[in-house]
C-alpha cells in the first residue's frame, strides 16, 4: 500500500474547500439550493454564484472518480447500457456513476440538478454529453455556444453571439430555475473577486520561471493549483486560498526548494518540461512519479488552461459583466485553434527555459488529441527540441501502461540527456 | 432519346474513383472558374456557387488509395476520414483546390482545419461554425454574419464580388437540386428495387465534384432511366441506415448490406445535398433567407443541438415515411457524433418497438462477411418474427 500523500497547507485548504462544496451539495435539497450542472471549460462561475447556486462540474466528477480507482466500474457499467468503447471516458464515467447512484466523490449522493447549462466551448462532446443527461432529468438545459477561433482570434460578432445567448437563453433559464431577477451589481462583485485571485493564479504558474521551480505547473497544476478555481472562482475563499497558496510558493522560491509531489519534496531538478494534453487520472500518483523520481519538473502545462489562459493577460472585468464571460469562454484553450496552440507551447518553451516538451495524448479526448502529431513536428521545428509523445486515457484504467509509459519516458530523458552532452562537447570543441 | 442507365451509372461510378478530381481540373480548365473543397456535413454552397467558385466535396478516399503519410498525423483511435484527407492533400491529389471550408461536425475535423493551417499556409482554409442556437435573433443574427463573410471571403478568392441577385439565382440552382434529391429519395422509398442504394449513392455522391446544374441533369436522367427500368418487385427488408453522415461507408458495404437481403429506403450518407429540407426562399435578402432556412428547416443529425424535439423523433418519422421494418446503425469507427448519439437514438427505438442492429466500419474496410451475416440475420429476423 502506498503511503499517504504529503501536503502542503494549501492542498489541505483546498482539499477542505472541495469537501465543504460538496456538502453543501449533498445537502441542497434539504437547504432550498439549486443545483446546476455545467462544464469547466467556459464555466460561468461567477452568474451562478450571482444567483446563488451550486454548481457540479461532471469532468471533475469523473476524474475524482478515476483518482479513487472507480471509473473502471462505472465505465463498464456504461458500456454494458450501450455506450460504445471508443467515446470519451468522462462521459461513461458520469453515465455509469449516475446509473450506479449517483455518489459523489466525498460519498454522499450528489443532487439532481435543477438546470443542465451546456457551456459547448471548445468540445463536441459536451454537447452530447449534457443530450445523453437530458434524458436521465427532468430539467431544462441552458445551451451556450460559445464560437471556436477558426482564425485564432475573438471578433466582435463572436463576442456580440455569446451575449445575446447569456441575455436571451442563460440568464433567463436561471431566472426561472432560482425565482431570482439578475442582479448585475452581484456579478460585478463577483467579477472583481475573479480578477483578484487571477492575479495571485497567474502569479503561482509564472514562479515556475525560476530555477529550480518551486511548483509543478502540470501534475501540481491540475492537483492543487488550479481545479479549485473552477469552483471558487469569484469567492472570497478563492481569492483567501490564492493568497495563501503563493505565499507557501514563496517561501519555496526564497529557500530555493523545488515543487513538493505526494512523496515529498522533490529531489535536483534535472529536467524543465512543458506539456501539452490531460493527464491520466486513474494513475495519478504513479504518473507524477515517473517524472519526479527522475528529476524531471513541468514547468508550463495546456491542460491548466482549460479553465482559462489567465497567464496571457486575460482577466474578469466587472467593468463590462457580460463581455467579460463572453471572452473568458472563447478564449479557454480547447477554443483556441491549433497554430494558437503551437504558438503558446513554443512561448513556453522558450519563456521557461525547457529542455523538452512532452505530449501526453488521450484516447477519449478528440479535442485536444486530434492533431497533437502535428503539433509536436511543428514544435521540434521551431524550437530545436526534440519531443516525447505518450499515450494513455484520462479515467479508462485500461489505457493506462505504466511499464510502456516509464519506458518511453526515461528514454525520452536520456535522449534530452544525450543531446546536452553533445551540446557540451560541440561546445568544448 | 434518354441515357441509359448503366451509362449513368458508369459515369458516376468513374466520378466516385476520381480521387485525382481529374473532373475537377477539367471544370476549372473550361471555365476559368476556382474550386473550394469542403469536408462533410453542411456548408452553404449557394454562397462559393454565387462567387463564381466551383464548391468541391471532400469525404476521404474510402477504400481506392493506401494511407500511408496521412496515418503518421493522427493517433490509432482517431477515425479514418481525416487520414486519407491529409494523404490526399499531401500527395498532391488536392493541389487544385484553391481553399478548403471545414464545418463544425466534431473535434477532428474542427482541428484538422488547424492542421490545413500549419501544413498549406498558402491555401485559404476556413472553419465554418454553424450556429447551435436556432433563434432568429441570437443564431440566426450570428449565422448571417458569417454567411456574409463568408461571401466577402469567397469574392476575395474569385475577384468576383457575391451580388444578391446571383445569390438568389444560386439558391434557385441548389433548390432545384434539392428537389431532385428528394425525388431520388422517394422513388427509392416507395420501389426500392428499382433504385438499389449503392447506385443512388453513387449518382448523389457525383454532385461532390460536378457542377451543380450538371449534378441536377444527371440526377434527371438518373431518374427518368430508373423508372424506366425493367426491374422486378423483390422481397427484401426495408430498413433505414444511420450514422453515416461524415466518414462514408465504402460501395462494398452498401452492396453487402443489399445482398444480405436489406432494401435501404432511408439514410443519412452525403447527408449535406440534404440539409435543408425544402426550398431556401427565393424572397427579399438571400442572406437571411439562406439563415432561415438553417434555423428553422436543417436535417435532424449528431452533430446539431436540438433544443426541443425529442431524441429519435426525426429518426422515427423517417422509419414510418418509408415504411421501415428496422434500423441498421452503421457508424464510422472512432466517430464521437455519431457513437455518443447512438444510445439515445436506440433508445428511442425500443420504445416505439422498432428493431435495430448496429455495427461500425472504417471507409477502407475490405472484408465484409462479418455485416453480411449481421445484415443477413437482421433483415431474416425482421421477415421472420416481425407483425404482419
Amino acid at each position: 500500500m502506498s503511503e499517504p500523500a504529503r501536503k502542503e497547507p494549501s492542498m489541505e485548504k483546498q482539499k477542505d474547500m472541495i469537501a465543504g462544496h460538496f456538502r453543501r451539495l449533498a445537502a441542497a435539497k434539504e437547504s432550498g439550493k439549486k443545483v446546476v450542472y455545467t462544464f469547466v471549460p467556459g464555466n460561468l462561475t461567477e452568474l451562478l454564484l450571482a444567483f446563488d447556486v451550486l454548481p457540479v462540474l461532471p469532468e471533475i466528477n469523473a476524474l475524482q472518480s478515476g483518482m479513487r480507482q472507480l471509473s473502471g466500474k462505472y465505465i463498464a457499467e456504461a458500456e454494458k447500457r450501450g455506450h460504445s468503447e471508443d467515446v470519451c471516458t468522462y462521459v461513461k464515467c458520469d453515465i455509469g456513476m449516475l446509473k450506479s447512484g449517483n455518489i459523489g466523490p466525498t460519498g454522499e449522493k450528489l443532487p439532481e440538478p435543477d438546470l443542465l447549462l451546456l457551456s459547448y466551448t471548445g468540445c463536441f462532446t459536451f454537447m452530447k454529453w449534457f443530450e445523453l443527461l437530458k434524458q436521465e432529468y427532468s430539467c431544462p438545459v441552458a445551451m451556450l455556444h460559445v464560437p471556436y477561433q477558426g482564425d485564432g482570434t475573438i471578433t466582435r460578432e463572436m463576442r456580440s453571439y455569446v451575449v445575446d445567448q447569456l441575455r436571451s437563453e442563460v440568464i433567463p433559464k436561471l431566472e426561472a430555475v432560482t425565482g431570482r431577477r439578475y442582479d448585475e451589481a452581484a456579478l460585478q462583485e463577483k467579477l472583481a473577486l475573479s480578477a483578484r485571485a487571477e492575479d495571485d493564479l497567474v502569479w503561482v504558474l509564472q514562479s515556475a520561471k525560476h530555477r529550480p521551480s518551486p511548483i509543478d505547473a502540470y501534475f501540481g497544476g491540475v492537483y492543487y493549483i488550479g481545479p479549485m478555481f473552477s469552483s471558487f472562482r469569484g469567492t472570497g475563499d478563492g481569492v483567501e486560498y490564492y493568497r495563501m497558496l503563493r505565499a507557501e510558493v514563496q517561501s519555496r522560491l526564497d529557500r530555493g526548494e523545488g515543487p513538493v509531489t505526494p512523496d515529498g519534496p522533490m529531489g535536483k531538478e534535472r529536467y524543465r518540461l512543458v506539456v501539452e494534453g490531460p493527464p491520466n487520472w486513474t494513475s495519478f500518483r504513479e504518473f507524477w512519479k515517473m517524472f519526479h523520481s527522475e528529476g524531471a519538473v513541468v514547468v508550463a502545462s495546456t491542460y491548466t488552461k482549460v479553465g482559462g489562459v489567465y497567464d496571457l493577460g486575460f482577466r474578469h472585468d466587472p467593468a463590462r459583466p457580460l463581455e467579460t464571460l463572453a471572452d473568458y469562454c472563447l478564449g479557454c484553450y480547447t477554443n483556441l485553434n491549433l497554430p494558437t496552440r503551437v504558438g503558446l507551447l513554443e512561448r513556453y518553451v522558450r519563456e521557461y527555459g525547457a529542455d523538452g516538451f512532452l505530449i501526453h495524448s488521450i484516447k477519449s479526448c478528440n479535442s485536444f488529441s486530434a492533431g497533437q502529431l502535428l503539433i509536436l513536428r511543428e514544435l521540434e521545428k521551431r524550437t530545436g527540441l526534440a519531443g516525447g509523445f505518450v499515450e494513455s486515457d484520462l479515467v479508462d484504467p485500461r489505457y493506462f501502461s505504466p511499464a510502456n509509459v516509464k519506458n518511453r519516458l526515461e528514454s525520452y530523458f536520456q535522449m534530452i540527456e544525450q543531446k546536452r552532452g553533445a551540446g557540451a562537447a560541440e561546445a568544448r570543441a | 432519346m434518354s441515357q441509359p442507365l448503366s451509362e449513368i451509372v458508369d459515369r458516376a461510378d468513374t466520378l466516385y474513383n476520381d480521387i485525382d478530381l481529374a473532373q475537377v481540373r477539367a471544370t476549372k480548365e473550361r471555365t476559368g472558374h476556382r474550386a473550394v473543397g469542403y469536408m462533410p456535413i453542411y456548408v452553404p454552397r449557394e454562397v462559393v456557387h454565387a462567387a463564381a467558385i466551383l464548391p468541391v466535396g471532400l469525404m476521404g478516399a474510402g477504400d481506392r488509395i493506401e494511407v500511408i503519410r496521412g496515418d503518421a498525423y493522427f493517433q490509432s483511435y482517431i477515425c479514418q476520414i481525416p487520414r486519407s484527407t491529409i494523404e490526399l492533400a499531401l500527395t498532391g491529389r488536392l493541389d487544385c483546390l484553391d481553399g478548403c471550408l471545414f464545418p463544425s461536425i466534431c473535434d477532428v475535423i474542427r482541428n484538422l482545419s488547424g492542421m490545413w493551417q500549419l501544413l498549406f499556409p498558402g491555401k485559404y482554409t476556413r472553419y465554418v461554425d454553424v450556429p447551435q442556437n436556432y433563434e432568429r435573433a441570437v443564431g440566426g443574427r450570428y449565422w448571417e454574419e458569417e454567411l456574409r463573410h463568408l461571401a466577402r471571403d469567397m469574392g476575395e478568392l474569385s475577384g468576383h464580388a457575391v451580388r444578391d441577385d446571383e445569390l438568389r439565382a444560386s439558391i434557385d440552382v441548389y433548390n432545384r437540386n434539392r428537389r431532385l434529391l428528394g425525388e431520388l429519395y422517394r422513388l427509392r422509398a416507395e420501389e426500392p428495387w428499382r433504385v438499389p442504394t449503392w447506385e443512388a449513392y453513387l449518382v448523389v455522391r457525383a454532385g461532390n465534384v460536378l457542377p451543380v446544374e450538371e449534378h441536377s441533369r444527371m440526377l434527371e436522367d438518373y431518374l427518368a432511366a430508373a423508372r424506366s427500368a425493367d426491374r422486378p418487385p423483390r422481397d427484401q427488408s426495408r430498413v433505414v441506415v444511420v450514422g453515416s453522415f461524415c466518414e462514408q461507408p465504402p460501395l462494398g458495404l452498401l452492396k453487402t448490406l443489399e445482398r444480405a437481403g436489406c432494401f435501404i429506403v432511408g439514410d443519412d450518407l452525403v447527408l449535406g445535398a440534404r440539409w435543408i429540407e425544402g426550398d431556401v426562399s427565393l424572397e427579399g435578402d438571400p442572406f437571411r433567407a439562406l439563415s432561415d432556412a438553417f434555423l428553422t428547416r436543417s436535417v435532424s443529425t449528431a452533430s446539431r443541438y436540438e433544443a426541443t424535439a425529442p431524441k429519435g423523433q426525426s429518426l422515427i418519422s423517417t422509419v414510418r415515411r418509408t415504411h421501415a421494418e428496422g434500423v441498421v446503425f452503421c457508424a464510422p469507427s472512432f466517430c464521437d457524433p455519431a457513437l455518443l448519439e447512438q444510445p439515445m437514438l436506440e433508445q428511442a427505438l425500443d420504445r416505439e418497438g422498432i428493431p435495430y442492429t448496429a455495427f461500425k466500419y472504417a471507409e477502407n474496410l475490405g472484408q465484409f462477411q462479418v455485416i453480411r451475416e449481421q445484415a443477413g440475420t437482421f433483415a431474416d429476423s425482421i421477415k421472420l418474427w416481425s407483425e404482419p
